[in-house]
């Protein structure tokens, strides 16, 4: 079974779910929460077709090998900062990002810098902000989010280096 | 009943994306041409189309989730006043949810609107993304192997609870009188 498939088991397996609970507690609740979940996809759709469509426009216009460059070997902190810029400029999905981070692994890139790079790829992928969290939170919230997320690959790279793992 | 969401049509969050894009479009339409930004387009499109009904079910699951989740429960269990328990019921909660972005975000918004702070949120959706098992086990496990990752969450594992606190603390002195709104 390819991942896809059973992700989209697991996701309308809680809609059904979720939904059944709702029609327990009566019609009018699963109606209200039916129409409610419709007009937030009606909403949320041109925003989602401009993430979609625009961010194919910036990672074509910032190529991988940019992103590879910054995550030179470069050791110490310097690297750390650099591995975090990087992580949050990668175009692309989960697929680009993890090569990226092997391939600099491969490279000779430092542990600690490269978990910098994942954790900050996870943290700040400016695809999957535009794409997603802009589009279904509060704009304020995914502000909020993003600066207070700002220390923690560095901590992440000094746990990495305390502990001298991975 | 838990209260509509509150939806400005497009902010200047988007505003400034649509300006970010049309400049890239732009730069693309100079390097490659006008094909370059058609395939760009078509390809995107097609993205866009697969990724529609994943969307829809993602909302759904947001507002039946918004709509049984008690709010005077949740704000108890996530709200501003939750302590470290609230940090560790989101982190647990962003740890086991099922799914991809189009699951987290509606998600996390609808437990904004029921009633969880900002700090519990935000210790949700870190936790999603950092130590999540979906993205692990389908794309960090093959391409980066089994040491790095495992390393990678261990390390990883105490960061949404100190981000959802730190988001508490900024909260707090950013809006001393409670939300703005």
């Amino acid at each position: 079974m390819s991942a896809a498939l059973l992700i989209d088991i697991l996701l309308w397996g809680s809609v059904a779910g979720v939904g059944f609970i709702a029609w327990r507690r009566g019609r009018t609740v699963l109606v209200s929460s039916l129409r409610e979940g419709s007009l937030e996809f009606a909403n949320i759709m041109p925003r989602i077709a401009i993430g979609v469509v625009g961010s194919g426009y910036i990672a074509a216009v910032i190529p991988q090998e940019i992103i590879t460059g910054w995550l030179r070997p470069d050791s110490g902190w310097l690297g750390v900062l650099t591995a975090v810029v990087a992580g949050a400029a990668t175009p692309g999905g989960p697929v680009v990002g993890f090569s990226i981070g092997a391939v600099a692994l491969k490279a000779g890139g430092g542990p600690p810098q490269v978990t910098a790079y994942v954790v900050a790829w996870a943290l700040f992928a400016f695809q999957r902000v535009i794409l997603w969290e802009i589009p279904f939170m509060p704009a304020r919230f995914v502000w909020f989010r993003a600066a207070v997320s700002v220390p923690f690959p560095f901590l992440a790279a000094a746990i990495a280096m305390a502990i001298g793992k991975p | 009943m838990p209260p509509g969401r509150v939806r400005k049509p497009i902010g200047w969050s988007m505003i400034s994306i649509l300006v970010l894009v049309l400049i890239s479009a732009g730069l693309v339409y100079r390097r490659d041409g006008a094909d370059g930004v058609i395939e760009i387009l078509s390809h995107d499109l097609s993205l866009f189309g697969g990724i529609l009904p994943r969307v829809l079910a993602g909302c759904l699951l947001g507002a039946f989730i918004a709509e049984i989740l008690p709010h005077e429960k949740v704000s108890r269990a996530l709200g501003p006043k939750s302590g470290l328990k609230g940090l560790l019921i989101g982190t647990a909660f962003g740890a086991i949810l099922p799914g991809g972005p189009f699951t987290a975000y509606p998600v996390a918004a609808a437990l904004l609107t029921v009633g969880a702070d900002f700090g519990a949120t935000i210790a949700m959706v870190v936790s999603w993304t950092l130590i999540g098992y979906g993205r692990a086990v389908a794309w960090e496990l093959p391409i980066m192997g089994t040491e790095f990752t495992l390393w990678r969450i261990v390390i990883s594992l105490p960061l949404p609870v100190l981000a959802g606190a730190l988001g508490r603390f900024v909260y707090a002195r950013v809006y001393p009188d409670g939300a703005p709104e």
